[in-house]
């Protein structure tokens, strides 16, 4: 739907060809762009603005190279940039010393926690664990069948006790894995508005009394400008160790991916690629920065050059 | 509480965030000057409403500015409702009733959007309207979406029609327009799967289904309603315009206002596709679905108006 960065840029350095060094003035041309190609992939807007202030800094006054035209020169200044930004690799979950490791699902409705509890159960015990997962949704209709059903198709026992009350349920459940040896608790939790305080204090809640090892926000790419709040209240209120993006099998841009790492400064650790319960990947931070900037082809662009 | 109080209670936090920050680009300046007009621009672009759409709209204010040849920044806050309503439009476009009954209503939309709550909270409505209502479980895809589904016709007190999980939505479909026509239902909802719109394979077979339901009864589906979520940004536009393709979508529902967040996409939306928004929705019980009505709806964004109900 939107232009990507490449071609916007192209348009603005045609007349810069034949120039020696970037001046000021052709930065703040092509920063203008790089603003409106983020916002257009729904980066926070106060994302945006320090993260072009940043860039400009580091464009000025640097040499055109002979290699790369102007416009494949400023792009990959941004796009280290935003790949820095957005963190290394590290698809990684903290395992506990003492058995069992306590992981905790939250984020708003619908952004993907149970299916994603179903996945990381699947990806840990290729791994050789042994999961747990645990029914704490006791508000949506069927969240915890849905929670069932994707234990059985993983032939991974689901501890459920009905509509009670989701801190007991979490504390039952964790002695239950200790019972039972089982070394990996995943705690699926209800959807809920980072607005809504006393749901937030039910999360608060659950964490003071099991103490797991990886709070960890799941995010849909989709997200517009309200993830920078969303990321931060969940952050804010669990401290977060890390973060996973969602339907990064869509079409987003995923801006949302930027927002969410700068304000909370947690890594993202996975992306979600699909329904499946295999659709779950590591995050790749130079990926997403292409993906941010609308341009698949920045690579290849670079590397034709 | 009235229909009207409950709206502006459930669009509190979001008016706390939106307006305070309009109404602060408007007060304690002096002149009205090209700060204040990219002030206004970037407070809708953090409200969703997308780098051009804004501009859009911060160009109308810009021209009503001069024509009534303004000299004060507080006079621009009127000026400014002004614009979005025009620009939101005035009417409210109602859910298309199928007067010889049954009305065939099909939900599509991404995943986890709200479809399913959704027609759980229209089916209350029409219940509490007298109307005989059924559902069709048409996802039959998701972990125990037949179940969801299932909960909240018990909980209205609706019909459902249903297949096993893995079966054929358009054979749902089928079964589900015909039980409708035997029963002499009103309203039949179909729910379908959430999927990406970026997977051809799963538009073909929502497609399918579309055509299925067109098939079996002549000017249906009388409506097709897209679910978007207001936290979503700028992908909406993507949403509505592949679905559209897809299967002729003829209204919009915009779930999840409960939130902070602003659903300001839903101006991109309005300015810049002619499909209508037709409802709401502000939380997740059944009685929390609203028409859609751009001027109650930036009425109570603004907190302008009292209970009146
Ligand atoms: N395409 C795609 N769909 C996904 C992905 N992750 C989850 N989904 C779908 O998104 C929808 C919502 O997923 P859920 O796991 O139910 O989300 P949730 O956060 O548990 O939802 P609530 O419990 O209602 O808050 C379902 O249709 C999932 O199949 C993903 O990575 N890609
Ligand atoms: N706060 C709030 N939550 C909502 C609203 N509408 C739906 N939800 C919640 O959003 C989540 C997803 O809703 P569903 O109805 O399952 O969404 P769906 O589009 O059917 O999801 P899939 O079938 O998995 O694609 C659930 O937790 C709902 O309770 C709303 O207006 N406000
Ligand atoms: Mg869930
Ligand atoms: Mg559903």
């Amino acid at each position: 739907m939107f232009k990507g960065l490449g071609e916007r840029l192209d348009d603005i350095f045609k007349s810069l060809k034949g120039k020696g060094r970037i001046t000021e003035d052709d930065v703040s041309q092509a920063m203008r762009e790089v603003k409106m190609a983020l916002l257009e992939a729904d980066v926070n807007f106060k994302v945006v603005k320090e993260f072009v202030a940043q860039v400009k800094e580091r464009a000025i006054g640097q040499d055109v190279l002979e290699s790369l035209s102007p416009a494949q020169q400023v792009i990959k200044i941004v796009k280290d940039e935003l790949t820095e930004l957005l963190g290394g690799t590290q698809a990684k979950i903290n395992i506990a010393s003492k058995p069992p490791t306590i992981i905790m699902l939250v984020g708003l409705q619908g952004a993907g926690k149970t299916t994603t509890a179903g996945k990381l159960a699947k990806l840990l015990s290729k791994q050789g664990r042994r999961p747990l997962l645990v029914a704490g949704d006791i508000y949506r209709p069927a969240a915890i069948k849905q929670l069932q059903v994707l234990g059985e198709q993983l032939n991974i026992p689901v501890f459920s006790m009905g509509q009670e009350n989701p801190v007991k349920i979490a504390q039952s459940a964790v002695e239950n894995a200790n019972s039972t040896g089982r070394d990996l608790v995943i705690i699926d939790t209800a959807g809920r508005l980072h607005v809504n305080e006393e749901l937030m204090d039910e999360l608060a809640n659950i964490k003071g009394t099991v103490k797991p090892h990886e709070i960890l926000l799941v995010v849909d790419a989709m997200t517009g400008q309200e993830a920078v709040n969303v990321a931060d209240t969940f952050n804010q209120k669990l401290g977060l160790d890390g973060i996973i993006m969602t339907k990064l099998d869509g079409d987003a841009r995923g801006g949302a991916a930027l927002s969410v790492r700068k304000v909370t400064g947690t890594p993202i650790k996975f992306a979600g690629m699909g329904e499946k319960l295999d659709a779950l990947e590591p995050f790749h931070p130079d990926r997403m920065a292409d993906r941010i900037l609308g341009m698949g082809d920045v690579l290849t662009l670079i590397e034709k050059a | 509480m009235g229909f009207f109080g409950r709206l502006k209670e459930s669009l509190t936090k979001t008016r706390e965030t939106f307006v305070e920050k309009i109404d602060q680009v408007f007060t304690g300046r002096k002149g009205i000057d090209e700060d204040l007009y990219e002030e206004l621009e970037e407070v809708l672009i953090q409200a969703d409403v997308g780098v051009s759409t804004a501009m859009k709209l911060v160009e109308r204010v810009r021209k009503g500015v001069k024509a009534r040849n303004v000299q004060e920044a507080a006079r621009l806050k009127d000026i400014f409702q002004e614009e979005l309503e025009y620009l939101m439009g005035e009417k409210t476009s109602p859910i298309k009733i199928n007067p010889e009954g049954p009305t065939i209503i099909m939900v599509v939309g991404v995943n986890g959007v709200g479809k399913t709550t959704t027609i759980g909270k229209m089916a209350h409505n029409y219940k509490a309207q007298g109307k005989k209502v059924m559902l069709a479980a048409g996802d039959t895809f998701r972990a125990a979406a037949i179940d969801q589904l299932e909960i909240w016709a018990e909980r209205v007190g609706v019909d459902i029609i249903k297949h096993q999980e893995g079966s054929d939505p358009g054979a749902v479909a089928y079964d589900a327009i015909h039980a409708a026509r035997s029963r002499k239902a009103d309203i039949l909802l179909i729910d379908t799967a959430g999927r990406l719109h970026n997977k051809s394979h799963l538009m073909d077979e929502l497609r399918k289904v579309h055509k299925i339901v067109a098939r079996e009864m002549p000017g249906a589906p009388h409506e097709v309603l897209l679910i978007l979520d207001a936290t979503t940004g700028q992908n909406a536009l993507s949403q509505v315009k592949i679905f559209s393709e897809a299967v002729h979508v003829t209204g919009i529902a915009l779930t999840k206002l409960d939130g902070t967040a602003k659903g300001g996409v839903v101006t991109a939306i309005v300015t810049e596709m002619a499909i209508p928004v037709k409802l709401i929705g502000i939380g997740e019980g059944m009685d929390d679905l609203r028409p859609f009505n751009p001027k109650d709806f930036i009425d109570a964004l603004y907190g302008r108006r009292n209970d009146d109900e």
